[in-house]
C-alpha cells in the first residue's frame, strides 16, 4: 500500500518533470525565433551605437572604431534631433487621443442597432487599414492639393482661405495627421467593436431605464467596461506614433522646413542616407527607451485604477 | 488525404511565401545587369535595339531605379553584394563609391571613352589617379532670365561681373514693382552658393579633403556677396517650398533671374504661356571679374568592381557612349550629351537657349571629390540660411561651417592618417 503510493508519487514527481521537459520543448522554437531575431539584433544594435560604423566601416570591418558614448553626445548637441524628437512627441500628444478617440466613435457607430448593413460599413471603415500605404499617399495628396484638393473644397464654403497642407511648416503636421487617424483608426476599431460586444445590454437598458442620458451611460456602463482595451489600443497608438516614418517618408519627404522629420525619419537619415549607422543605431535606442518609459508609465496608471 | 477546410485555410495563409521558394532556385548569372534612372532607364531598351550587341555576348537585362531611391540602392547594394555589371551613377556619387571599392577603374584599353569629354567633368570622375566612370550625359547650372524685364531695365542680358550683374538686378528690381524681386536664391537650396564660391575660386576643403577651407578669402567673397543679395532686397528670403510652382512665378515676374540646369528648357517650353516664350533666355554665370565657373553635373556609366563579364561590360560601356548612341539618348531624353563632337553634330549650338550651356561646361570646376561632401553642403546651407536670417555675421558663419566640416571629415583625416583613404 504504502510502496504504492511511493511509486505513485515517484512517477507524478516525474510526470512533472516531464511536463516542464516538454513545457520548454514546445516553447524552445518561439523562444530561439525570439531569441535570434529580437533579442540578439537588439543587443547587437546596442553594440552598433557605441561604434563609428559608416561607410568607410562598409567597405573594410578594420575602419571600424569604437567611440564609446560619442554618438550620443553628438546626438545631444544636434538640433535637428531635438527637432524631430520635438515632432514626434507632438505626434504622440496630439494624434493618440485624436485615433483613440476616432476608432472608439467608429466602433461605436458600426455596433448600433440601428445602423442597417453592419457588415458592410465595418468593412468599409475597416479598407482604409489594409489599403496599401503609397496608394493611399498618393490619393490624399490630391485630396490635400492647395489649389484642386478636395479638403480645401469643402473649407472654401466655409470661407477659409486655401491652405497650402503639404508645403507649409505650421500645416504638414496636422495634415499628415489626419492622414495617420484615417488610415489606422479601422485596426484600433475592429478592437473596440469586440470589446463593445462584451458590454452586457442590460447594464446599459437598466441605466436607460433610471433616465440616464447617452452621455452619462457611456461615461458609467460602457467606457468602465472597455477599459482594459482601451489601454491595450492606447498603448497600441503610442507605440505607432512614436515609430511614425512610413507617412511622412511618403507624403513629405520630412519637409517642409523639416517640420514632419520625426524620429524614426531622423534615424533612417542618418542610417541609409548618410550611412553613419553608428549613429542611427544611437537613435533607435534612444526611441526603444522612450517607448519602454511611456509604456510602463501607462501600465503603472491603469493599474493603479484597477482596469487590469 | 481528405482535403478539409483548416488545409485549404493553411495553404492560402502560405501563399504569400511562394515567392521566396522562387529565390532558392538557381540565379540567373550569364546575363548582364545594367542599372539606370529615370528618363535614361525608360529610354534605354530603345537604345540597346541600336548599338548591334553581339549575338555571342550575354544578354543585357535593364533595371530601373526611382533618382530618389537610387543613392541608397546603390549603396545597399554594395553592402549586400548584389551590385549588376554596369551602372548609371549621377557624378557626384563618384567619390563615395570609389571611397568604398565598390567601382572598377576604367582599364587602359578602354582609356580613349575618355577622349572629346568635357575636362570638368572628367576631373570630377579622377580620384586617386585613376577615372571610375565614362560621363554619359552632362549638365550644369546657369542663368534663366526673363529678357523682356532686363529689357526694360535697360540690359541685353546678365552682365558676366559681379558688380555689373548686381548694378544691373537693382535696376531691375526697381522696375519689377511692389512685392517682386530680381532673383530667386531659395534658401534651402545649395547649388547657388556652391556656384558662386566656384566663381570665386574658392576649393572649400583642404588637406587632402581633410579640412573645411570656408574661411579662406575666397569662400568669404562668395558668401559676402551671397548675403549682400539678400540685404539689399534683391533677393527675397524664401525656402523652395514657400514657392509653389517656379515657372509661373517666373512668368509673373515675381523674380526675374535664377539658377537651374538644361532640365528648365523643356520644362519652360512646355510650362510658360506663348506670349511669354520669347522673352525667356539662358546666361552663363557671372564671376568676380568676369564670366564665373559652375560645378559640373550629370551621369556617368560604371563599371562595378568584382562583377561578371568585365570585358562585356566595358564594351556595353563603349557602345553606350560612341557618338551614335549619344545622339539617340539625347534624341530620347533631350540629355546634354557628354562627348563635344555630339554637341556639333545634334545642332545643339544653334539653340540659343542651349549654346550657354556648352560655354559654361567649357568653365566649370570639379567639387571636392570626398565621400562626406553632400553632407557638408547640406551643413553649409543650413548655416549659409542661418546668416541671411541674421543668425551670424559672414566671419561667423564661414567658422561655422569650417567647425561642421571638420567634425564631418574627422574620420577621413583618421583615415588618411592611417592611409586608408582614396
Amino acid at each position: 500500500m504504502s510502496a504504492q503510493r511511493r511509486t505513485s508519487e515517484g512517477a507524478s514527481a516525474v510526470g512533472r518533470a516531464g511536463e516542464v521537459r516538454a513545457g520548454w520543448a514546445m516553447a524552445s522554437p518561439a523562444l530561439a525565433a525570439i531569441l535570434l531575431f529580437f533579442a540578439l539584433p537588439a543587443v547587437a544594435s546596442l553594440f552598433l551605437s557605441f561604434t563609428d560604423f559608416d561607410i568607410y566601416a562598409l567597405a573594410d570591418l578594420g575602419n571600424l572604431r569604437f567611440v564609446g558614448l560619442a554618438n550620443y553626445e553628438r546626438l545631444i548637441q544636434n538640433p535637428l534631433f531635438w527637432k524631430a524628437m520635438t515632432n514626434t512627441l507632438l505626434f504622440v500628444a496630439v494624434g493618440t487621443p485624436l485615433i483613440v478617440a476616432l476608432s472608439l466613435f467608429a466602433a461605436m457607430l458600426v455596433n448600433s442597432r440601428w445602423l442597417k448593413w453592419r457588415p458592410v460599413w465595418r468593412v468599409a471603415l475597416f479598407a482604409p487599414y489594409v489599403t496599401t500605404l503609397v496608394a493611399t499617399a498618393v490619393v490624399w495628396r490630391y485630396l490635400l492639393h492647395t489649389r484642386y484638393g478636395l479638403l480645401n473644397y469643402l473649407l472654401s464654403f466655409f470661407g477659409v482661405p486655401p491652405i497650402d497642407w503639404l508645403g507649409s511648416p505650421t500645416a504638414s503636421l496636422p495634415a499628415i495627421l489626419l492622414f495617420v487617424g484615417w488610415k489606422t483608426f479601422g485596426y484600433n476599431m475592429i478592437i473596440f467593436l469586440a470589446a463593445l460586444q462584451t458590454v452586457p445590454r442590460e447594464l446599459d437598458e437598466a441605466a436607460r431605464i433610471d433616465g440616464a442620458g447617452w452621455l452619462t451611460r457611456l461615461r458609467h456602463v460602457t467606457l468602465p467596461a472597455i477599459a482594459p482595451t482601451m489601454l491595450l489600443v492606447s498603448v497600441l497608438t503610442v507605440a505607432g506614433m512614436f515609430q511614425l516614418f512610413a507617412e511622412p517618408y511618403v507624403m513629405t519627404q520630412g519637409g517642409p522646413a523639416q517640420s514632419t522629420v520625426t524620429i524614426l525619419y531622423f534615424m533612417y537619415e542618418e542610417g541609409f542616407k548618410w550611412w553613419n549607422l553608428g549613429s542611427g543605431a544611437a537613435v533607435a535606442f534612444l526611441l526603444f527607451l522612450c517607448i519602454l518609459a511611456v509604456t510602463l508609465v501607462q501600465l503603472r496608471i491603469t493599474k493603479r485604477s484597477g482596469a487590469i | 488525404m481528405q482535403l478539409t477546410r483548416r488545409h485549404m485555410a493553411g495553404a492560402l495563409a502560405a501563399l504569400p511565401l511562394a515567392p521566396l521558394l522562387g529565390g532558392c532556385g538557381t540565379r540567373e548569372d550569364d546575363a548582364l545587369t545594367i542599372w539606370a534612372m529615370g528618363n535614361e532607364a525608360a529610354s534605354l531598351p530603345a537604345l540597346l535595339g541600336g548599338i548591334a550587341w553581339p549575338a555571342d555576348a550575354p544578354p543585357i537585362a535593364v533595371q530601373p531605379l526611382p533618382w530618389t531611391a537610387a543613392h541608397e540602392k546603390l549603396l545597399t547594394g554594395f553592402a549586400g553584394g548584389s551590385l549588376p555589371s554596369v551602372g548609371q551613377v549621377g557624378n557626384s556619387w563618384i567619390a563615395e563609391l570609389a571611397a568604398i571599392g565598390a567601382l572598377a577603374p576604367v582599364p587602359a584599353y578602354a582609356r580613349r571613352l575618355l577622349h572629346d569629354q568635357f575636362g570638368a567633368v572628367v576631373d570630377t570622375n579622377r580620384i586617386a589617379g585613376k577615372t571610375w566612370g565614362v560621363p554619359w550625359y552632362v549638365d550644369t547650372r546657369l542663368q534663366f532670365y526673363r529678357k523682356d524685364l532686363f529689357a526694360r531695365a535697360g540690359y541685353d542680358g546678365p552682365p558676366p561681373d559681379w558688380a555689373g550683374w548686381k548694378a544691373a538686378l537693382h535696376k531691375v528690381k526697381e522696375q519689377a514693382g511692389d512685392g517682386n524681386y530680381a532673383l530667386l536664391y531659395p534658401l534651402n537650396e545649395y547649388e547657388q552658393l556652391t556656384t558662386l564660391a566656384l566663381s570665386a575660386g574658392a576649393r572649400m576643403l583642404h588637406d587632402e579633403g581633410g579640412r573645411g577651407a570656408f574661411s579662406e578669402p575666397e569662400f568669404k567673397a562668395a558668401l559676402a556677396f551671397y548675403k549682400s543679395l539678400f540685404d539689399e532686397g534683391l533677393a527675397p528670403r524664401v525656402s523652395m517650398a514657400q514657392i509653389s510652382n517656379v515657372w509661373t512665378e517666373f512668368g509673373r515676374g515675381y523674380f526675374s533671374l535664377f539658377l537651374s540646369g538644361p532640365w528648365t528648357i523643356g520644362d519652360l517650353k512646355r510650362r510658360l504661356a506663348p506670349a511669354l516664350q520669347d522673352d525667356w533666355g539662358t546666361a552663363v554665370n557671372p564671376g568676380p571679374d568676369g564670366i564665373g565657373s559652375a560645378a559640373p553635373g550629370g551621369s556617368s556609366l560604371v563599371v562595378f568592381a568584382d562583377g561578371a563579364h568585365d570585358k562585356a561590360a566595358w564594351d556595353l560601356v563603349a557602345r553606350l557612349t560612341a557618338s551614335v548612341a549619344q545622339l539617340a539618348l539625347h534624341e530620347a531624353t533631350v540629355d546634354l550629351p557628354a562627348r563635344r563632337s555630339v554637341w556639333t553634330a545634334a545642332g545643339l549650338m544653334r539653340d540659343p537657349a542651349v549654346a550657354p550651356f556648352r560655354v559654361q561646361l567649357e568653365r566649370a570646376t570639379a567639387l571636392p571629390k570626398v565621400p562626406e561632401w553632400e553632407r557638408i553642403v547640406t551643413e553649409m546651407q543650413i548655416v549659409a540660411e542661418r546668416m541671411v536670417r541674421g543668425q551670424f555675421s559672414v566671419d561667423e558663419a564661414a567658422r561655422e561651417i569650417d567647425a561642421r566640416a571638420d567634425r564631418l571629415l574627422e574620420k577621413r583625416r583618421w583615415m588618411l592618417e592611417k592611409g586608408r583613404a582614396l
